[in-house]
């Protein structure tokens, strides 16, 4: 390393110390200011029996209601004004309803020509027969995006939250997860061999048609996710983390919602619904059909099946 | 269908005011979940199957794990001793 400067006047210098701080070879308060111990809190006999009989006498004066006229008002009073507050409530909210519009009524102000521009072009927009996978992942995918962001910043809150991050303690903390059940229980065990695969490749199904039939990337994502909460309360951790760890986690998400970050930004140019990706719609029904939906349906369900196990996991043992 | 669909709202209705009237944690959770598996049957009488599969997976099946994990880390969930029949939690009381 070359230096300008020779190492006396490189001592000298602003960066010098900044460094040797950031190294933490040198506490610049060691030694400069002067450091006292906080002297322990104790308190004089005297002043604390004072205390402890103003107390006594307090609360002798708040909670005495049988012997106090006041409080016996106030207590019926405050029970008599709580039911009368909560009926008057219910009674304003009842009123309320009467008010809204019958159901099924043609004149109905949420009868207009939003929906009927949706179910009567929906499929030649977007070439989804599902209409509501349609309107979620096309007319709004913009709303989509950001619920699925706000699933990963859930997960990121929780893991600032409950996240352990000591060794030991993680060790302590599993063994003590286990203590009111048994392990390895081999009921359990024998019931998600079988369910387990069937409920992750119904999840996949369900993501993967989510043009097609109903449902789409959150309900396939919570159903996967509940496939591998089962398995992990069947098998343990150590098994799961063959194939799933927190780097996994990390991947999956980041490459996912990037996707589809970029798959959607236009909406924030643009603001417009239509523009061409340049993806033919194909014919609907087919499964490769209805351009970037069927991505975006594999991106939010990955998401979604992710953030679930990631809250189980943390929940357990604060961590992956 | 109208019979069917009027006792799956009494059902509605008794569970979610049960939820809020049971004493022990673990019951309400329990019937909690039970009020999400109406709900999911309801989805589907209502003709939106997209809602009743995520009820069903979200409502019935995670929210009430995490529940119960949660319950489990407050050491609320009480271990019973089946020789003694009697309640003895290791970690504390319930209350």
């Amino acid at each position: 390393m070359s230096r300008l400067l020779s190492e006396e006047e490189y001592r000298k210098t602003t960066a010098f110390k900044i460094r040797r701080w950031y190294r933490g070879e040198k506490d610049p308060y060691v030694g400069t200011v002067e450091l006292k111990p906080q002297t322990p809190f104790a308190e004089d006999i005297n002043a604390m029996k004072h205390r402890v009989h103003d107390e006594a006498i307090l609360r002798r004066k708040i909670y005495d209601v049988e012997h106090n006229r006041k409080l016996q008002i106030f207590s019926k009073f405050y029970r008599v004004v709580s039911v009368l507050f909560v009926f008057m409530l219910i009674g304003i909210l009842l009123y309320m309803v009467s008010y809204l519009p019958p159901v099924g009524n043609a004149a109905n102000p949420d009868n207009n020509e939003v929906a009927t521009k949706y179910i009567e072009d929906a499929m030649k927009d977007t070439g989804a027969v599902n209409i509501v996978t349609g309107m979620i992942l096309d007319y709004r995918a913009f709303d989509t995006l950001g619920e699925s962001n706000v699933l990963f910043i859930a997960t990121c809150t929780v893991l600032i939250l409950l996240r352990v991050d000591n060794r030991s303690k993680k060790e302590e903390e599993e063994a003590n997860d286990r203590l009111y059940e048994p392990k390895n229980d081999i009921i359990l065990q024998k019931v998600a061999f079988f369910l387990v695969p069937m409920i992750i490749i119904f999840g996949i199904y369900v993501i993967l048609n989510g043009h097609l039939s109903p449902g789409g990337g959150f309900s396939g994502g919570a159903i996967i996710g509940s496939g591998l909460i089962l398995y992990v309360n069947a098998f343990g951790f150590k098994k799961i983390e063959r194939f799933f760890t927190q780097k996994t986690y990390k991947w999956i998400c980041f490459v996912a919602l990037l996707f589809y970050c970029l798959a959607k930004t236009y909406s924030f140019y643009c603001g417009a619904h239509h523009l061409e990706t340049g993806i033919p719609l194909g014919t609907p029904g087919a499964i490769l059909s209805s351009g970037l939906i069927l991505p975006l349906n594999i991106c939010v369900g990955m998401v979604v099946a992710c953030t679930m196990y990631a809250f189980y996991a943390m929940f357990r043992k604060g961590g992956f | 269908m109208q019979v069917f669909q009027i006792v799956l709202f009494v059902f509605l209705i008794v569970c979610a005011i049960s939820v809020s009237f049971s004493k022990n944690l673990l019951n309400s959770i329990i019937i909690f979940m039970s009020y999400s598996l109406i709900m999911s049957i309801i989805w589907i009488l209502l003709e939106s199957p997209d809602l009743a599969i995520t009820e069903a997976a979200v409502g019935a099946g995670i929210t009430s794990i995490l529940f119960f994990v949660t319950l489990k880390k407050i050491h609320a969930i009480v271990a019973i001793d089946e020789d003694k029949e009697d309640v003895i939690d290791k970690k504390g009381g319930t209350k």
